[in-house]
């Protein structure tokens, strides 16, 4: 909200300088955003009369414009063209300095010097208006040669721009903020001047007013006002509303506004003459009425919304045929509009149910200054005070209006304000200190709270403040004003201590050690979107369950995604680009699966107060590694898942080649991580399928390795193995080397066979595989697996009879495979 | 009278049919291209010939003309779809390796060196500070249905409180019921709920996480970034200590000569709330561009936690009171390595990379 100092120091008197304003408002959380200096560089400003305009040979965007500023003719060239002679505009004379810096001097164009330069409302920061000259016969009686910021009764300003937070409903007025700076350093809030209803015939007797939900409408004063005359409003209003970021209509409509921003209520003001039988009232709207609001859109009233507990309530102000006339609180219609020739105006001044008003401005998408308002909570007792201040205001232009006597005034329902009981131990266990009862006196009453007792006190908060809640949270409510005003920087700083220890959880530490060993293994950690195209999805898996965002930013981020591998050949695309391909990219996050076709759908509390079972999307961390180093392909992939399961202790998952194992990797170079005990999926390994390399780089094709592990698995296997912690000390005998090399089936796995083999006898230490032959003089189906076995016993040194027969029990053991010696 | 070019079409397309149906690769078929559907086909040599016809008789057989060649086309593409298929069949054939029979030893792994992620590595910075003051680390789901993202954090359906954070809303459920969350605060909600089921408060946590807001990216926002954010719910809690560990943090996170303090804000959750801001880590204080010469740059928010979020999760605010902060990971990495444009994070260029070790 922008606040101008002159309007604020109409109700507290301040002498401090700008920097000490804006940091005492920082600290009691009315935080300056901005701070203009309005008027700045306007010193210097002369009014100047046109005498005459003249054409320069051989310009057509530039005239020569005779004017006179008191001392004589001037000659300015002027390029623009909205003034006539007679005008007055201002002048900026030679060496006047605009605001922003810009230095007038003597200048030639065309060959004709040019003594000043006259300006537009935008060039002297008025206004945005830079349609042309600022022409200062509609503003003011001008008079030739009087400085501009007098003429215009105007003196240098300041405008804070303050941001409101939410639950401060009593701060967004000049008033509101008035009464906090006076409370922090203990000043006078001085009262609004206030007109009073005027003598004679009564409200009742011209119009008529009622409220038929009074749930919505907790208050609704209609007051009549008579003779009126719809005329611009006075310079010095106009320039308030300006300075506050809103434009001056006329007088009428300017008060309302003026009104709004200085106490906080907002008013409507309704042309009586278009509103039937004179009568407004407040009700529920129906189901297929309609309403063209003021901004020419025409609105169904009554529709349910999307979003919990959305029935579709519209508050709507009728007239007394039960016309809608507009949408309460936040729009009116342009039916009863104040027009030039309005001469008696009903004013509305009322309380709306903030939630209603909320609901109904979320869901026509239609925010207004009064419903940004009501939605907070206006103070349902300012309504006639507001009104009071409206005719005050009013008469400054239009000192003949009469405001008829006894304003309507209906009630609905209105919240009482809180009584909550605060003792001193519940400020010392918030806030760590103990206050003085006249700290409470003083901070709480300085913001009109009612307090009685010097501890414990009972609090009773304004009817300003509907943010403040009963009970507890009222308490913590009332306790957040007491430290607010008092001073957050005063209050004492402790740092706890408790017995139990901090510490990551076992998966948290696991994530490191397994994020630190793919670092270590060569992978740059990427961050790839969440957030993709149903085309990208479709490469992986089409038609597929997706998880949809319903309001995404654009359509290609509307899905959750599925899988990383997308982004990552994406990403790695782009590098090898720009000549770094030769990279492996890998991220750890999490990938996302419909809960219709998740194996392990998440269910959670939801619904309107959590009442409901909902089930939402699996959420499956997962590690995905795209290797594109110059060599890399699905070979490199199960190196480096070896190293990462041999650094994490893992030495039970088994690679198991798969055809079509996952979407998006290479059907025929692919592998399964499979935990042997359990056959449970670990994750996978292989290539990126060529498929979708072309579809997601320009890139030549090449194979790119991936691995790609289902942390949920993995973590608890790190953790199993990290739990076994029995380690065996190697025999002291020398250890026996033998080569065995099988020809055996395609279909056998190789770690099968080795596995055989390690079990075939006692003194078999280990068993690697070192050569893999595949060849014509092998039987077809066939491939030649050659093994390093090394054998040693605990209790003596194996002897050649011992070596042999072991050998011939592998020999014999590979069998059960089918696996025969190849000689 | 001359015969229409035409005469013949009939036939011209059989031919191209028996070609296309002929072809038995798809080398073979693309070489025959344009023949067939392309310049050097006779459907548009026939084409050309039509320029003789009379008006009336070149727009029906430019008609004829057009539907041959339509049919012929899509013969060609549901030709080159079989042999494009039956090629990669091939090729994935010729392609077969059985991982399982990978030789570790022989696979010639280049040696190189990797990088971790400049926000993962933050996190963990950040972790390690507030696991060294006495706090656990927990994780929480990135989809979350409105209770936890807002109504048990005193935001209820509706509230205009709900427009501080732009939300995407998840398309599960009645509308609007499930979102991807806008802050770390729901994690909050499920240690709580989790505490009182388990009777296992107080709490001491910190909850790290990926959270998402519907606001176009820009230099100093991403519409997904990442939040840390802590709870204390114990006994003889106060504001004094929530000021204390916002002190400490920024001690041990930003340096001994950083320093913090609070000034009054709103967030639904929090009960006195407050911002917090800590001294400019650019000027250290003295006022530049960055802190708009205030000497002070804001970090987070914080505050004692709202009686209506205990009482939404059935803790017992007479006998537990507690705190909760929370600031964006991302800042601090932003802020810590001064990088101009957080766009960059998600750029994953290896050229950014590469800095980060």
């Amino acid at each position: 909200m922008k606040i101008p100092l002159s309007w604020l120091r109409d109700y507290v008197d301040l002498d401090e300088s700008i920097e000490e304003l804006t940091s005492i408002l920082d600290d009691l959380g009315l935080v300056v955003e901005g701070v203009e200096m309005v008027g700045e560089g306007l010193e210097d400003v002369i009014v100047a009369r046109v005498d005459e305009i003249r054409a320069i040979d051989g310009a057509d965007r530039v005239r020569l414009v005779i004017v006179d500023a008191g001392e004589g003719p001037l000659e300015i060239v002027c390029g623009a063209m909205n003034f006539a002679v007679g005008n007055h505009v201002p002048l900026a004379p030679v060496g006047a300095v605009l605001p922003g810096g810009f230095e007038i001097a003597l200048r030639k164009m065309r060959g004709v010097t040019s003594n000043g330069m006259l300006c537009s409302a935008r060039e002297l920061r008025l206004s945005e208006d830079h349609e042309g000259l600022y022409i200062l016969d509609d503003v003011i009686e001008p008079v030739v040669g009087r400085p501009l910021l007098e003429a215009l009764g105007m003196t240098r300003d300041v405008v804070f721009d303050i941001s409101i937070e939410g639950n401060r409903p009593d701060a967004w007025s000049i008033r509101g903020v008035a009464r906090d700076l006076a409370t922090r350093l203990g000043r006078e809030v001085h009262s609004a001047v206030l007109a009073t209803p005027d003598e004679g015939a009564t409200s009742a007797t011209y119009a008529s007013a009622g409220i038929e939900d009074p749930d919505l409408c907790g208050r609704l004063t209609v007051s009549v006002l008579r003779d009126v005359v719809v005329r611009p409003s006075p310079a010095h209003l106009a320039r308030r509303l300006t300075m506050a970021g809103m434009r001056p209509i006329s007088n009428v409509v300017d008060a309302s506004n003026l009104v709004m921003l200085e106490l906080g209520q907002p008013t409507h003001p309704y042309d009586a003459a278009h509103v039937a039988q004179r009568t407004l009232r407040a009700r529920r709207a129906r189901n297929g009425e309609t309403l063209t609001t003021l901004d020419d859109v025409e609105r169904a009233l009554a529709q349910p919304g999307r979003g919990l507990g959305d029935t579709g309530e519209d508050c709507v102000i009728v007239d007394g045929e039960d016309r809608v006339l507009g949408l309460a609180g936040i729009m009116g219609g342009a039916a009863s509009e104040i027009s030039a020739s309005t001469t008696d105006v009903l004013l509305e001044a009322a309380y709306f149910d903030p939630m209603s008003i909320a609901r109904s401005s979320k869901r026509h998408a239609l925010r207004s200054e009064a419903s940004n308002r009501f939605e907070r909570g206006v103070d349902p007792e300012l309504a006639l005070v507001a009104v009071g201040r409206f005719v005050a205001l009013l008469r400054e232009s239009n000192p003949e209006v009469r405001w008829m006597a006894e304003p309507l005034d209906v009630a609905g329902n209105v919240p009482v304000p809180p009584t909550v009981r605060l003792r001193e131990s519940d400020l010392q266990r918030a806030l760590g200190v103990d206050l003085t009862s006249e700290d409470v006196h003083r901070t709480l009453e300085g913001l009109m709270f009612r307090v009685s007792g010097e501890g414990p006190w009972t609090v009773t908060a304004p009817s300003a403040r509907l943010d403040v809640r009963s009970g507890a949270a009222g308490r913590a409510d009332i306790i957040e004003e007491i430290a607010r005003l008092y001073g957050y920087s005063r209050l004492p700083r402790r740092t706890p201590t408790w017995p139990e220890p901090g510490a990551l959880s076992d998966r948290q530490r696991i994530r490191r050690r397994l994020r630190d060993t793919v670092v270590d293994l060569g992978v740059h950690e990427s961050w790839t979107p969440t957030l993709g195209s149903d085309a990208d999805f479709d490469l992986l898996s089409p038609g597929s369950a997706r998880v949809r965002v319903t309001n995404p930013l654009a359509s290609e981020e509307s899905v959750l995604r599925s899988s990383m591998l997308v982004g990552l050949v994406r990403a790695w695309g782009k590098n090898a680009e720009r000549g770094l391909g030769d990279v492996v990219l890998g991220e750890i996050g999490n990938v996302f699966t419909h809960p219709e076709v998740a194996t392990m759908p998440r269910h959670t509390r939801g619904g309107a107060a959590g009442a409901v079972s909902l089930a939402l999307p699996e959420e499956n961390e997962r590690l995905t590694v795209v290797l594109g180093r110059d060599n890399d392909d699905a070979r490199t992939g199960v190196a480096m898942w070896a190293a990462l399961a041999t650094r994490l202790g893992i030495n039970d998952v088994v690679v198991r080649s798969s055809d079509g194992a996952a979407f998006g990797l290479h059907p025929t170079r692919t592998a399964q991580l499979v935990e042997r005990g359990t056959n449970r999926l670990v994750g996978y390994v292989g290539e990126v399928d060529p498929r979708l390399f072309g579809a997601l780089t320009t890139m030549a094709p090449r194979r790119l390795g991936v691995l790609d592990v289902d942390l949920d698995v993995l973590f608890e296997l790190t953790l199993d193995a990290e739990l076994d912690q029995f380690v065996s000390v190697p025999g002291r005998y020398p250890v026996a080397i033998v080569d065995l090399a099988f020809v055996v089936s395609q279909a056998v796995h190789a770690i099968d066979l080795a596995e055989v083999l390690m079990a075939a006898a006692d003194v078999v230490e280990d068993v690697t595989l070192f050569d893999v032959y595949r060849g014509a003089s092998l039987p077809a189906g066939t491939r030649s697996l050659a093994y390093n076995v090394r054998f040693s016993s605990s209790e003596k040194t194996l002897s050649e009879s011992d070596i042999g027969a072991a050998r011939e029990a592998l020999i014999e053991a590979a069998r059960a495979l089918d696996a025969e010696l190849r000689s | 009278m001359t015969t229409s070019p035409l005469a013949e079409l009939s036939t011209h397309v059989a031919d191209l049919i028996a070609r296309i149906e002929q072809a038995l690769t798809l080398a073979d078929l693309l070489v025959d291209e344009p023949f067939i559907v392309g310049k050097r086909s006779i459907l548009s040599t026939l084409q050309k010939s039509l320029g003789a016809l009379a008006p009336e008789e070149r727009k029906d057989a430019g008609a004829r003309l057009q539907d041959a060649r339509r049919g012929i086309e899509e013969a060609f593409a549901v030709r080159r779809a079989l042999l494009e298929e039956e090629a990669r069949a091939e090729q994935l054939e010729a392609d077969r390796l059985d991982l399982g029979d990978v030789v570790i030893s022989q696979v010639l792994a280049p040696l190189s060196v990797g990088h971790p992620g400049i926000v993962a590595a933050t996190q963990r910075q950040l972790e390690d500070v507030f696991v060294a003051m006495g706090f656990n680390v927990s994780d929480g789901p990135e989809v979350e249905s409105d209770w936890y993202n807002f109504e048990a954090l005193n935001i209820p359906p509706a509230h205009p409180a709900r427009g501080m954070w732009d939300t995407f809303y998840v398309d599960l459920g009645e509308p609007e019921t499930v979102v991807l969350r806008t802050h770390t605060s729901p994690t909050q909600i499920h240690l709580m709920e989790q505490a009182v089921a388990q009777d296992a408060l107080p709490i001491h946590s910190v909850m790290p996480g990926r959270c998402y807001r519907r606001d176009t990216p820009d230099a100093r926002h991403l519409a997904t970034f990442h939040q840390i954010e802590g709870l204390v719910v114990d006994r003889g809690i106060s504001f004094a200590d929530l000021a204390g560990v916002i002190e400490t943090f920024t001690h041990a996170y930003f340096g001994a000569d950083i320093s913090s303090r609070l000034r009054p804000a709103f967030f639904p959750f929090t009960e006195p709330s407050a911002e917090f801001e800590i001294t400019c880590t650019i000027c250290r204080g003295d006022g530049c561009r960055t802190c708009s010469q205030t000497g002070w740059i804001e970090l987070g928010g914080c505050g004692m936690l709202d009686p209506a979020v205990f009482e939404a999760v059935g803790i017992d605010g007479d006998e537990w009171s507690g705190f909760a902060f929370g600031f964006g990971i991302d800042r601090c990495a932003q802020m810590r390595h001064q990088i101009a444009d957080m766009r960059a994070l998600i750029d994953n260029d290896v050229r950014f990379l590469r800095q980060f070790s």
